[in-house]
């Protein structure tokens, strides 16, 4: 290079020849500990792709041959993780669901684990807090379409309803307007005698005597003769308190007209045995269980 | 064109001055006497209690740690002789704290620096780390001869070299085994630690403890009292003209002279200081001052000095205590001619133990009265309330029991605030349903799922205030936690 790599006078360390307004830049040489330290990062990162997964290849990448992979260390750490839970599981396991109530340590552990697994496969649906949302039950409230027992609701949980599996719940409200079954002001009637059953206000001038007889003609065979429902087809209770879809006419209309059926999943198999136990308890400490 | 320099034959631009004085090394001189004696003594009473407290036991019962004094992390308990203490009885550390600290300030308000010269970790475990090094490698002279002289790397010295670190290294090793042992059952832990079972964290926590303990008392000694600690700064700030201090007796004192001269002068009838300036007092000194320059930082006020130069006194024949405790106060008055006055009630001392009265005092009678029986109560927030199928409200609460008993205790649960309203606790079948009844183990807390029921009718406002009172059905005892009851 042409420019004068001249000392500098006051440092006594060399200049880069560059120099602005009379200012020199200084060319101070990296401390050797530094230079040292720096090739020995290179050193360590050509090891560190000997032995670690490191360059991406066209459908892989070099493997290394320590054979690690993040996939596998996690699953060890799950594994372990199973391990340190393993004694307290295997009681759950072995335990029956009464007897996890009863047990103040047991209904702990079982709640914990229902709480944990609730929030990432029921909550979409019942909510964080399981209070449901319309066509979606309050697990909270002591109202159950197919059963409010320990073991009704493992079964409701393990097999869901409608869901497509052999052993699940089904039955269904049919469509009575829409298949033609009853008339418009047949469905109106039968809304409103529906309302009275549990001590709803009703429309002025209904066909109270009309309500009732289409109600002994094509409800009773489900919901019952005192229409207090039945679990085995869940066929909800029309005398309490607790509406599924709303207790107001136009809703009621609706359900007549088009029929319900809502669809809860299957879990087994998706969730082994004893997180549906723990999940079973835990639904039914929520407060409605019976 | 530059001209060019070698760097070699540049001249420093700048000169500057070290931030801190450069180290002299210390060879404090063995010595005996009063404030030695007390040294001794202090040392003794203080390594004694840190390393043998651990092994102290105290019966609690079946089930219960008898370590005396224990800090029990994983269950969240401190152990202290008869008390027991639970995480969130924290504070009474915030009590101890203030009482330690104005303990200080008395300290400081009545004889000065006690607490460096006396029982501070640091002086305690230097001084120790200097009688190990007097016991091993001789005393000053011999030290200061040999530093001087260079020396050779014979075997003796490499033996004596070796001899010191280790043991050293082994006092500071222990240091850091006694400080494990009290967090956990000291006899079974030293029995892992021997056989290599117990936990990484305890031996990483003696290798720790060992290391500053070493490098602290073996290698910083007075460095970390001049440079290191803020308590001479403070104390200076904090101290007073009628607190005690080490104090070498100028109207005595001066001028310096002889043995020899002094006689001399004095059989002319002519006055004469009594020291010899025979540098005892700077010999013994652990932190290599000189107490005739007066009250200064490097200080730590340990007496020494004094038995050094009463030694020195009782030799020559003159009355002891030239160098002695002192307050500033006098030192005017001698030279004035006037008598020593003395005044340990004053407004800061009094002030001083009113306030570790006033907190102690709160401290002993809370503890003395705290309840072992309690309840929290925590609402449910998701939801707040649940309409049931007959139209009535429930409300879910979680109930923390908290037992500090040494004993299990039935406990029944009842409820005071919506009319009619019945409690249900999850898990639970009482034989007396309208008023459920646990039993709460031993030193536990039971978390409790209550269910309070309320008829719908009977519940006109929003939010109504509910107390639960547990009863400990055996001792009459009740604690109480109020929360609300929601209506959707």
């Amino acid at each position: 290079m042409a420019e004068h790599h001249d000392i500098d006078t006051v440092t006594g360390t060399a200049t880069t020849g560059h120099a602005w307004d009379g200012i020199k830049e200084l060319n101070t040489p990296l401390p050797r500990w530094w230079v040292i330290c720096f090739y020995l990062t290179i050193l360590w990162a050509i090891g560190y792709w000997i032995v670690y997964p490191a360059w991406p290849l066209i459908s892989s990448n070099t493997g290394g041959l320590l054979g690690y992979s993040t996939r596998a260390s996690l699953a060890v750490e799950l594994s372990d993780l199973e391990k340190i839970r393993g004694d307290k599981m295997a009681v759950l396991a072995t335990a029956s669901l009464a007897d996890i109530e009863k047990d103040p340590a047991l209904l702990a552990l079982a709640r914990a684990r229902g709480k944990t697994v609730f929030g990432d496969n029921c909550a979409a649906c019942h909510g964080s807090g399981a209070t449901g949302a319309k066509g979606f039950p309050n697990l909270n409230d002591d109202d159950w379409l197919w059963g409010g027992t320990l073991e009704q609701i493992e079964q409701t949980i393990r097999y869901g309803a409608r869901s497509g599996n052999a052993k699940a719940h089904e039955g269904q409200m049919l469509a009575f307007g829409k298949d033609g079954v009853l008339k418009r002001d047949e469905i109106v009637a039968v809304a409103n005698y529906v309302r009275s059953l549990s001590g709803l206000p009703t429309r002025q001038g209904y066909d109270a005597a009309a309500g009732a007889k289409i109600f002994a003609e094509n409800c009773v065979a489900c919901h019952g003769d005192n229409a207090k429902g039945n679990p085995e087809l869940g066929a909800p209770n029309l005398t309490d308190q607790i509406w599924l879809y709303g207790s107001d006419e136009v809703t009621l209309i609706e359900t007549i007209t088009n029929g319900r059926a809502g669809v809860m999943p299957a879990w087994e198999g998706r969730l082994d045995p004893v997180t549906i136990k723990a999940m079973a308890v835990y639904v039914h400490s929520l407060g409605g269980g019976k | 064109m530059n001209q060019t320099v070698k760097p070699e034959d540049l001249e420093p631009v700048d000169t500057y001055d070290p931030l801190y004085a450069a180290h002299k090394k210390v060879y404090p001189q063995s010595i005996s006497g009063t404030f030695r004696r007390i040294k001794w003594g202090l040392m003794a009473v203080c390594l004694g209690i840190y390393y043998f407290l651990p092994f102290v036991r105290w019966n609690r019962g079946l089930d219960a740690p008898d370590q005396a004094v224990l800090i029990d992390f994983p269950n969240r308990r401190f152990y202290f002789f008869f008390i027991e203490l639970w995480p969130q009885e924290v504070y009474y550390f915030t009590g101890l704290l203030i009482i330690a600290a104005v303990a200080l300030f008395l300290m400081n308000a009545i004889g000065g620096r006690i607490w460096c010269g006396y029982l501070c970790p640091q002086t305690v475990w230097t001084d120790l780390f200097y009688a190990v090094e007097r016991l091993v490698e001789g005393d000053r002279r011999e030290r200061m001869r040999r530093d001087a002289s260079g020396g050779g790397l014979t075997l003796r010295r490499a033996t004596e070299i070796g001899l010191k670190h280790t043991i050293w290294l082994m006092i500071a090793w222990w240091t850091g085994g006694a400080w494990v042992l009290y967090f956990s059952d000291a006899p079974t832990l030293v029995k892992d630690l021997a056989t290599f079972q117990a936990p990484v964290v305890a031996y990483v926590w003696i290798a720790m403890l060992t290391a500053t303990t070493y490098t602290l008392a073996g290698h910083m000694r007075e460095q970390v009292c001049v440079y290191m600690c803020p308590w001479p700064r403070i104390q200076a700030a904090l101290t007073d003209e009628w607190a005690l201090n080490v104090t070498y007796r100028y109207d005595r004192g001066e001028q310096r002279t002889s043995v020899k001269k002094a006689a001399e002068l004095r059989a002319l009838g002519q006055t004469a200081g009594d020291c010899v300036d025979c540098r005892q007092c700077i010999a013994v000194c652990p932190t290599g001052i000189d107490i005739r320059d007066g009250a200064q930082l490097d200080c730590i006020q340990c007496g020494l000095c004094i038995d050094a130069c009463d030694a020195v006194m009782t030799k020559i024949g003159r009355p002891t205590r030239l160098i002695g405790y002192d307050n500033d106060i006098n030192i005017h008055r001698r030279e004035a001619g006037k008598p020593p006055i003395y005044r340990l009630v004053r407004a800061r001392t009094v002030a001083y133990a009113a306030i570790i009265a006033v907190v102690g005092g709160f401290m002993v009678y809370t503890l003395a009265t705290r309840s072992l029986l309690d309840v929290n109560v925590l609402h449910d927030r998701n939801p707040i309330a649940v309409k049931l199928s007959d139209g009535s409200i429930r409300n879910a609460y979680t109930a923390r029991v908290l037992n500090k008993h040494g004993f299990g205790r039935l406990i029944a649960i009842d409820i005071e605030g919506p009319a009619n309203a019945t409690i249900h606790v999850v898990g639970v079948d009482s034989v007396t349903p309208d008023r459920p009844m646990i039993v709460v183990g031993r030193d536990q807390t039971e978390e409790l799922r209550l269910l309070v029921t309320a008829p719908a009718a009977s519940n006109p406002e929003k939010s109504v205030p509910v107390t639960f009172h547990i009863t400990d059905i055996g001792l009459g005892v009740v604690a109480s936690a109020t929360d609300n009851f929601v209506s959707p």
